[in-house]
């Protein structure tokens, strides 16, 4: 059952929405709903994986939940959750 | 972020993150300055969740934690700083690699035992993958 969900977009990724912070896209689990981010905003979904799964270094949580928990791409979502996206804040 | 080039903030941040450093080396110590307008107001050290003494990463709890509470009281995050316990306060190929946050000053503390007691205390702009390190200035 496909959700419409609101998704929060950090600083960084800003370049592909058009500078919009939040941004409203549809799926049933979280790979729909990257798949989807990616047609409106395309380029966006090589930012969030790579090789067919979530980066490693990149964060997104649905209603404050991380999504590794929560089956990560196959995270299941229902109309209204919200999600953001948050770059790890890391280095060496 | 500010309009001037360069990092103003209070000298007892600064010697706060030094003694940060010190006191969670062997391991990398690691943190955020927030404030407003371009301003520093408050340090927030954060916890090293990688906890190792050649790679530090918010743990992802935190991380969301702290985006809430800037966002909640329109705050920003004005420097993100880590220690370096055995190199030169430079960023490494890594810190460029995830430096996600291009409004941010990165700070880089190094209390490597070569320059002892001496220790470096310098800020870059990491915008794109380029590395530009700007001026310091202590506010007393």
């Amino acid at each position: 059952m496909s959700a419409t969900v609101e998704v929060r977009i950090p600083t960084i990724l800003r370049p592909f929405t058009k500078e919009q912070k939040m941004v409203a896209a549809t799926g049933a689990d979280l790979a729909a709903v990257i798949a989807d981010l990616d047609a409106q905003y395309p380029g966006l979904a090589d930012r969030l994986l790579e090789n067919g799964a979530l980066r490693r270094f990149i964060n997104i949580y649905v209603n404050d939940e991380d999504v590794r928990f929560i089956g990560s791409l196959t995270a299941q979502l229902k109309s209204g959750d919200s999600i953001t996206i948050l770059p790890a804040v890391a280095g060496g | 972020m500010s309009a001037v080039s360069g990092l103003r903030l209070p000298k007892d941040m600064a010697d706060a993150i030094l003694a940060q450093s010190r006191t969670e080396y062997p391991n990398e110590a690691c943190g955020v300055i927030i404030g407003r307008n371009g301003i520093a107001e408050r340090l927030k050290p954060m916890f090293n969740a990688a906890a190792s003494p050649t790679f530090y990463e918010f743990d992802p709890k935190d991380l969301l934690a702290l985006y809430r509470e800037v966002d909640d009281k329109d705050e920003e995050i004005i420097v993100i700083y880590h220690s370096h316990t055995e190199t030169e306060a430079f960023p490494s190929r890594t810190d460029i690699s995830y430096a996600g946050e291009p409004g941010a000053h990165y700070v880089l503390v190094s209390t490597r035992e070569e320059i002892a007691p001496a220790t470096e205390f310098r800020s870059y702009r990491i915008i794109d993958g380029v590395v530009t390190e700007e001026s310091v200035e202590f506010i007393l």
